[in-house]
């Protein structure tokens, strides 16, 4: 099992990337489980959601203490100390930002990718949300998951104009990011 | 059909499926999601009922209460503050022995406000005479809500389908919905015989002296008693018909052979099952799931116990100045065992606050330490308390 922290503000479609994360490992013929940690939703307040992906049935339903990957939606968000919290050794951390993948990591002291989603999100799809950008950079670096899974759990969810672009986004950002790069690691955090 | 779905849209489908021909709510969080979900189904044609937006609980449960009356298949949902506001309908309803289906999306009471997860609200009304499921999944909230239907038509007793908000509510994970054919075969159209019905007038809930009250009262708590069987062979027949069962009354998972047991209601029994499979095999519980606590199982109860040293009862409310809820009635069931396990009593995840999987091994080390007529609350922190309020 693979379990993954999204953390956003709320706005950011937060839940929307947990829940077609999980969607697209359905469309796998996994198991899966997605639901947010509800704070005082309001827009621009910090919010975190949770992801599981299993090839069995997901029994726990405690939150995600101890993620393999972080999803971070908004750079700010590394300044909150509990951000990174419990991230299992080798874990990765992919973040929105304008930054290179170099700079935040000497920044923060950690390893991490940067992707900017809010950027190309702006440019393909007309609004600045990063969410469907960071999920297509985090399954091409992990492999987890097929593109075309992602494609057919947003499919589920928005159609029309907006479905097309995200689509386009979803590929554009898949041929920029380094596909594979964290497959080692997505073995190592898996637990039973 | 295999879906991955939000419980609330889980719920509201099968709600639909059901075919409701009344649905008055009002929106309150964490239950939100379903009603919302059940007034597109109307408004996009998919699910022909009446749809009724009103401006409180307690009017959402009134019209229930009338639809109900007159032999119209009823469908309401609250949480929390909702069902407190709710309270006097409530035992209305179950007093004048009216059918219909409430799904309790389980959250705090207020004050301090909270919107999160345990189970006072549910508890607060046990006494309403309505009948209360505890669902551990997404899979059993879809089951539990069709057989609801069933059972209260049956028993002509309400029926409250208690699933913990947000935990249950807004997690979306895999789920088999059924179709239609399978609820049309398993749910006949709802015929009530005590109906209201210009042409053969009945009053209902006319006031009721000294001379027959006890009666009335008594008769409730008969039906809700021979209800027991019908909710164990609601859940054997949908069984027959999609291949899976729900817990019936009550449910035991785990080594046959532990001389200890932990019961609880709800998501939680999701976790501690997981908990207890990773647990070293002679530290592994007799896992009890209690679905059905009104009626209270007891027999059933005292025959999932039998061989037990030790029984601890996790639950997610209490009873201030008294202790445990489940745990009082719990150890009142089993009083009349001949050899009674003795009883542990513990709350635990009150206002949403998480319980992860080491919960179990806390709750084992912790029941060590409780006497036998003792009631502790888990993950309670009394040193972030002034001292003079701990």
């Amino acid at each position: 099992m693979i379990e993954i922290r999204i953390h956003g503000r709320g706005g950011q479609g937060n839940v929307v990337a947990a829940y077609v994360l999980a969607g697209a490992a359905f469309e796998e013929g996994k198991r899966c489980q997605a639901f947010p940690n509800f704070g005082a939703e309001r827009r621009g307040a910090p919010v975190v959601a949770f992801v599981r992906i299993s090839e069995k049935p997901i029994l726990r339903r405690c939150q995600v203490e101890a993620p393999g990957f972080l999803l971070i939606q908004d750079e700010s968000l590394l300044h909150i100390p509990s951000v990174m919290e419990g991230l299992k050794e080798k874990g990765g951390i992919l973040v929105n930002s304008l930054k290179s993948s170099e700079e935040l990591t000497k920044e923060y002291g950690r390893p991490m990718v940067a992707l900017a989603g809010s950027q190309m999100a702006a440019e393909i799809v007309g609004k600045p949300l990063a969410n469907v950008a960071l999920l297509s950079a985090f399954l091409t670096l992990t492999g987890l998951l097929p593109l075309e899974a992602l494609k057919k759990a947003l499919s589920k969810r928005f159609r029309g104009e907006v479905l097309e672009k995200n689509l386009k986004l979803i590929d554009e950002v898949g041929a920029q990011v380094a596909a594979g790069l964290w497959k080692k690691e997505a073995k190592h955090v898996a637990c039973a | 059909m295999l879906h991955a779905l939000e419980g609330s849209q889980a719920i509201a489908q099968a709600v639909a499926l059901c075919r409701p021909a009344v649905v008055a709510a009002y929106p309150i969080t964490p239950q939100t999601h379903i009603v919302e979900n059940i007034s597109k189904l109307v408004a996009d044609g998919k699910l022909k009922c009446e749809f009724v937006s009103v401006e409180s609980e307690f009017s959402a449960a009134s019209v229930v209460l009338g639809s109900a009356a007159t032999g119209a298949r009823s469908y309401t949902a609250s949480s929390s503050q909702g069902i407190l506001l709710m309270a006097e309908v409530l035992f209305d309803i179950a007093g004048m022995r009216l059918p219909m289906v409430l799904t309790c999306a389980n959250r705090a009471i207020s004050a301090p406000i909270n919107i999160w997860n345990d189970h006072q609200d549910a508890m607060t009304v046990r006494d309403s005479g309505w009948i209360q499921l505890y669902c551990a999944d997404n899979q059993e909230a879809i089951d539990t809500t069709i057989q609801a239907f069933r059972i209260s038509e049956r028993t002509e007793l309400p029926v409250m389908v208690c699933v913990d908000g947000f935990v249950l509510t807004h997690t979306l994970e895999v789920v088999d919905m059924p179709n239609a054919e399978q609820v049309d075969s398993y749910l006949p159209p709802f015929t009530f015989k005590n109906k209201l019905d210009p042409k053969h007038p009945l009053s209902l809930g006319t006031l009721v002296g000294p001379e027959y009250y006890t009666e009335a009262r008594y008769s409730l708590h008969r039906a809700l008693e021979k209800a027991l069987p019908e909710i164990e062979s609601a859940d054997a027949d949908w069984a027959k018909i999609c291949g899976r069962a729900s817990g019936g009354l009550l449910t035991v998972d785990g080594p046959e052979s532990a001389s200890v047991g932990v019961l609880a209601m709800g998501s939680v029994v999701s976790t501690l099952t997981e908990a207890n499979e990773i647990l070293p095999g002679k530290k592994r519980v007799r896992l009890m799931k209690l679905r059905a606590f009104r009626p209270f199982p007891a027999e059933a109860l005292r025959q999932a116990c039998a061989g037990l040293k030790e029984l601890i009862v996790l639950e997610r409310a209490f009873s201030p100045g008294c202790g445990g809820i489940l745990g009082t009635e719990v150890r009142a069931a089993l009083a009349g065992m001949a050899k009674p396990p003795a009883v542990r009593n513990f709350a635990v995840g009150l206002g949403g606050r998480d319980i992860p999987l080491g919960t179990l091994s806390k709750l084992l080390d912790a029941a060590k330490a409780q006497g036998n007529e003792g009631f502790s609350i888990l993950d309670v922190e009394p040193e972030r308390l002034p001292p003079e309020d701990r």
